[in-house]
């Protein structure tokens, strides 16, 4: 019934050696192994928090990763479609993979300057080209990219309507996504845990006042609400300020579920015994929370904080995207899509949409990962059983 | 029950009080007061010099010198006695002239969203709990997660360039453009019908997948209670076992929690809106935030936000009907 990798409660009539052992390894595991032991057997919840990884990383890394920067302009090849590196054509096969060349000619019919393809030109791909320069991290510039063609450009995503690359700006977009998220995350977190925790903790009439507000403000529509917010911002703001402002205003949007979340937990946990003892023995109120109510539900307010990113992306996409979230030369999901917001956009370069495809596989992950953890830190869950 | 209703109506009240405060204050926020907006949009082409002098007589007239709680007074007196919601400078016209035809819109659209939801969410939340492990359970949790990763305005982009592409004709508006102008008649009344399937289905999207996992749920601990199975014993045909006992109770959070679903409507409705141009209150109240016109912005937040509340009122009432558990005495 138990194999090795198992994590279960040995039954009594084991008494192999073996199975003491494990016994011995499970009562003797600390909570955060437990989860772990748990949360290992949710297939997709790793792969959820695997592809978030490989996101973090390429946004971290944007700059090297992205062949060209964000705002470089390409204007030989205007609302360009996407160049797919390929191994062979009419020409024959190559070992290096190539795109080919682009000229512009204008069209006889409409007099626009159209991008077409010259199969006779390759150009070969080639790996840590120098190239427009950046700050890694922020702090070492460098202009070594992870790859470039040798002549001529390559455009993976395609360039939108001012010939810049798609492929470079949603790398960079995404850094900038899922950072606001991060710290957006944050600030939820920490007004949630200063609001929630006193309501919880001290109950009472602060209690019931933080309550009947908590609900006034849940009855608006959260993104209306918030987009009176970001209207507020004076236009002169630089992209830093009103990076930071929307921080702010993710953080509004977020707090209210947690600091719920967070009162009732501590609601039910100061009536235990080891709450009451620690108070007769004289704790401080800062002690108790931090010392003995904080670690008993650090779990679920890991959780918590997973699952309420995808409304922090979900937010900052749709604030950016009707123009009252950040503003260009920023780039972010939501700003990208600002190009595919109408009809004539989508119809004429349908790859505009491609930063679409990340906001949705970010928030995919970020769910799944959310309730494959759930599932691991909860106390109750019977180990190796999935319902 | 009266003592109920007047509890509720007197909690509607309250709600709505501290509201309008946090509405008046967005209204507030943005940099700069209307006078000065106003001064610069009406007079900012026309040559004419406008000095400091004239912009404080324009404040005084406008009663902008006043502090804000005799503003707020002012505000929402004139709409609760007169249902006057002040000017739209942009339009130049009152708010009442601007928001007018669109509330209906509005609402057209609330509901027909809501119909879809619940048509959609029961049955098939129903059936998953009753083939619970199945194919097809599986394939419907896939698409719960795909509602809420997928946000609405990007499956009317979708929707919009697979007709665009797909069908050459646009599935925009709320009108074709015959009727688009044309006073209210029958004919215009089916015109809407046929264009608000569309709005109806992406918003009912994210709607759907989350009150599908709910109805699931809770059908799921309702239908091992003993009465399911004691029903079962007496031999009712199992269809009728479902509808009496597990599903009439698996109603009720749904029922409990329509104002929510309003409020997530009303969230996404205004972007929805955006991209199929509806002729709506969302799409306005974007563009009076850009435009900063804080009087119809204000407007339209309090408007919503009292349908949720009042649509709340209704769903407390409704509720108190369906399920005889609850008792009224305790509010």
């Amino acid at each position: 019934m138990s194999t090795s990798s198992d994590v279960m409660t040995p039954s009594p009539a084991v008494t192999t050696a073996a199975a003491s052992q494990e016994a011995i390894q499970y009562y003797s595991a600390t909570q955060w192994q437990l989860v772990w032991w748990r949360f290992r057997r949710h297939r997709l919840a790793l792969a959820g928090g695997f592809v978030l990884l490989v996101m973090g990383l390429v946004g971290t890394f944007g700059g090297f990763f992205a062949p060209y920067a964000g705002l470089t302009r390409n204007t030989e090849y205007l609302l360009g479609p996407p160049q797919i590196p390929q191994f062979w054509d009419a020409n024959g096969f190559s070992l290096r993979p190539f795109v080919h060349g682009v000229t512009t000619a204008r069209d006889p019919v409409t007099l626009r300057l159209k991008p077409t393809i010259d199969p006779e030109v390759r150009r070969y791909l080639q790996f840590f080209v120098e190239g427009d320069e950046y700050e890694l991290l922020g702090i070492f510039p460098t202009t070594r990219h992870l790859f470039g063609v040798d002549q001529g450009t390559v455009h993976l995503f395609g360039t939108d309507d001012l010939g810049r690359d798609l492929f470079s700006r949603t790398l960079f977009a995404t850094r900038t996504s899922l950072s606001i998220g991060i710290l957006g995350v944050f600030i939820a977190f920490v007004l949630a845990l200063v609001i929630g925790g006193m309501a919880g903790y001290f109950g009472g009439w602060l209690d019931y006042g933080i309550q009947r507000l908590t609900e006034i403000v849940r009855v608006i529509p959260v993104i209306p609400l918030y987009m009176g917010l970001a209207a507020a911002f004076p236009r002169e703001w630089s992209t830093t300020q009103v990076y930071f402002a929307m921080t702010l205003i993710l953080g509004l949007v977020g707090w209210p579920t947690l600091a719920r979340r967070i009162r009732g937990q501590l609601l039910t946990l100061r009536e235990e015994d080891y709450v009451v003892a620690a108070r007769i023995a004289g704790s401080t109120d800062f002690r108790i929370i931090f010392r003995h109510l904080l670690p008993a539900f650090a779990s679920y307010i890991i959780v918590d904080l997973v699952i309420s990113f995808p409304y922090m992306i979900l937010s900052e996409t749709a604030l950016s995207f009707v123009g009252l979230g950040l503003r260009p030369p920023e780039m972010s999901w939501g700003i990208l899509l600002q190009d595919a917001q109408n009809i004539r956009a989508i119809e004429q370069a349908p790859w505009l949409f491609i930063p679409a495809a990340f906001v949705v596989i970010a928030v995919l992950s970020f769910t799944i990962l959310g309730d494959g953890l759930r599932d691991a830190a909860d106390p109750y869950a019977v180990s190796g059983n999935k319902e | 029950m009266i003592r109920f209703l007047i509890q509720r109506t007197f909690g509607m009240i309250v709600t709505m009080f501290f509201v309008s405060i946090m509405v008046f204050v967005i209204m507030e926020l943005p940099p700069g007061d209307y006078a000065e907006r106003y001064a610069f949009r009406k007079y900012s082409d026309s040559g004419i010099q406008f000095t400091e002098t004239d912009l404080q007589n324009l404040r005084h007239e406008l009663g902008l010198d006043r502090p804000a709680w005799q503003r707020y007074l002012t505000w929402i007196g004139g709409i609760v006695l007169r249902g006057d919601f002040g000017q739209a400078f942009a339009f130049e016209t009152s708010v009442t002239n601007v928001i007018g035809q669109r509330v209906w819109l509005s609402l057209a659209i609330l509901f027909s969203t809501l119909i879809v939801t619940y048509l959609i969410a029961i049955p098939v939340g129903i059936y998953a709990a009753v083939h619970r492990g199945s194919a097809s359970d599986y394939t419907l949790t896939v698409f719960s997660y795909l509602g809420l990763a997928l946000p609405n305005f990007l499956l009317a982009l979708i929707l919009l360039y697979i007709s665009v592409t797909v069908f050459d004709s646009t599935v925009g508006g709320l009108f074709s453009p015959t009727y688009a102008d044309a006073p209210w008649s029958w004919a215009k009344f089916v015109d809407l019908l046929k264009h608000l399937y569309v709005p109806a289905i992406v918003l009912a999207w994210s709607a759907t997948a989350f009150q599908l996992q709910t109805v699931r749920a809770t059908m799921l601990d309702e239908i091992n209670k003993l009465s399911v199975t004691a029903a079962r014993a007496r031999g009712v045909p199992e269809w009728k076992v479902l509808l009496k006992y597990p599903a009439r109770l698996a109603i009720n959070p749904v029922v409990s929690t329509v104002s929510f679903d309003m409020n997530r409507i009303f969230s996404e409705l205004p972007i929805v809106a955006l991209v199929l141009a509806l002729p709506e209150l969302g799409e306005l109240l974007i563009k009076s935030y850009l435009d900063l016109d804080m009087f119809v912005a204000g407007a339209i937040l309090l408007l919503l936000t009292f349908m949720i509340v009042f649509m709340n009122f209704i769903s407390d009432i409704a509720l108190a009907l369906l399920d005889p558990r609850i008792k009224l005495e305790g509010g």
